[in-house]
């Protein structure tokens, strides 16, 4: 699913050691692997399996997504920044594709 | 806040039951609020009006975890499509040499107010065009490309951008001259009984909306959110498809997407849902 196209919101600036609100977006048709086409085969299983945000290259948020997670999945959650620095956010695909974007974040 | 949802799923096993009426007005639900921006969910209307006293949003019939992803354009995923839309605005295709841009320049200002008064009526054509036939006859005609499949991303991808650019403005079809008799088709359409269920679309959607069937709420099936980003499909979907899936339910043979009867339905449901803002791209279950 080479059209997987990544949407992040992250705030342009914060004060230092906020906590800003992230969110995250990205098309994927989240395909479970549990379904059958209409000659009853079954449709292969292709997700996304683990998304990844990191800030200056630490860890801030990572998860492992299952099959029951539905089509084009939403993260959003909290992050306490004491610099000025670049969010990576890297999601990974079941055929192994890797969709990345960044965000840069500026600590007045 | 969940309460009502579950005492009336608990009986509604048997089928449809009067439970979930007064859970619309419910002070507990939030506006529909995007961006600073109030939309109107609820229209006072006549009595002669066949959804009197009020036509209702679909958007009021939805639960709050739905309702909250059409609140946050960013959380919306139709969102995804409007990027596509507004990529192929801007995208030269065909044998002119044009995009829509070349043309009809920035949408925020030509295409504001379009969505609003679909379908409209095309005096070449000799018929009302919806949305989808006006794209397609300015690629085939002005731009010299393929015209698009109804349900293709593409498709779907402009009509909820350019959609979009009447966001919030009320849904005001055109109902006299020669939209009057289409509309009137679509009425005769809406209330005719059809498929192996022997059901029409008004059973639902005016004898017993607001009430649950099975598991679903029922909606008074406005068309002011389409095309609309439906939680059961996983994706964005056309007005014409809506349709569709409602006549499999009743297993009746449903109409082309496009045809004539589904054309006069869409014009008689825009007549009918009249002041409603235009909600496209909602989000729905």
């Amino acid at each position: 699913m080479a059209s997987a196209k990544p949407r992040v919101k992250v705030p342009k600036s914060a004060a230092a050691g906020e906590v800003i609100t992230i969110k995250t977006l990205i098309s994927h048709k989240m395909e479970s692997g549990q379904r059958k086409d209409k000659d009853g085969n079954v449709i292969p299983r292709s997700i996304i399996n683990k998304f990844t945000c990191e800030f200056n290259g630490q860890p801030v948020f990572t998860c492992d997504l299952e099959p029951a997670i539905s089509a084009n999945p939403f993260f959003e959650f909290s992050a306490k920044v004491t610099e000025s620095g670049t969010f990576k956010f890297t999601w990974n695909d079941d055929d192994g594709s890797v969709y990345e974007t960044s965000a840069d974040i500026k600590v007045e | 806040m969940k309460k009502w949802t579950y005492a009336a799923a608990a009986i509604a096993i048997g089928g449809v039951v009067a439970a979930g009426a007064a859970a619309v007005s419910a002070e507990d639900k939030p506006m529909l609020t995007i961006d600073g921006e109030t939309f109107t969910t609820h229209v006072k209307v006549p009595d002669d009006h066949p959804l009197a006293p009020e036509v209702i949003s679909g958007w009021e019939y939805r639960t709050r975890e739905t309702q909250a992803l059409e609140l946050d354009d960013f959380q919306n995923p139709a969102f995804l499509a409007v990027e596509q839309g507004e990529e192929l605005w801007s995208a030269v295709d065909g044998s002119e040499g044009k995009s829509c841009e070349s043309c009809h320049g920035d949408a925020a200002e030509s295409m504001k107010g379009v969505r609003a008064n679909m379908p409209r009526w095309n005096e070449a054509a000799n018929k009302p065009w919806t949305l989808e036939e006006h794209i397609n006859s300015c690629r085939k005609d002005r731009m010299g490309a393929e015209p698009w499949k109804w349900e293709s991303s593409e498709m779907l991808g402009m009509t909820a951008y350019v959609g979009l650019q009447s966001r919030g403005m009320p849904m005001t079809v055109q109902t006299d001259g020669p939209m009057a008799s289409w509309i009137e088709k679509g009425k005769e359409l809406y209330y005719t009984r059809v498929g192996q269920l022997d059901m029409a679309c008004a059973n639902c959607h005016v004898d017993n909306y607001g009430k649950y069937i099975r598991a679903d709420l029922l909606s008074q099936g406005n068309i002011n959110g389409f095309p609309t980003y439906r939680l059961k499909w996983q994706g964005v979907g056309s007005l014409h498809r809506r349709f569709k899936g409602c006549m499999d339910q009743v297993r009746a043979k449903p109409y082309k997407r496009g045809s004539d009867e589904f054309v006069a339905l869409e014009a008689y449901l825009a007549s009918r849902g009249a002041g409603l803002s235009v909600e496209t791209p909602a989000v729905r279950n």
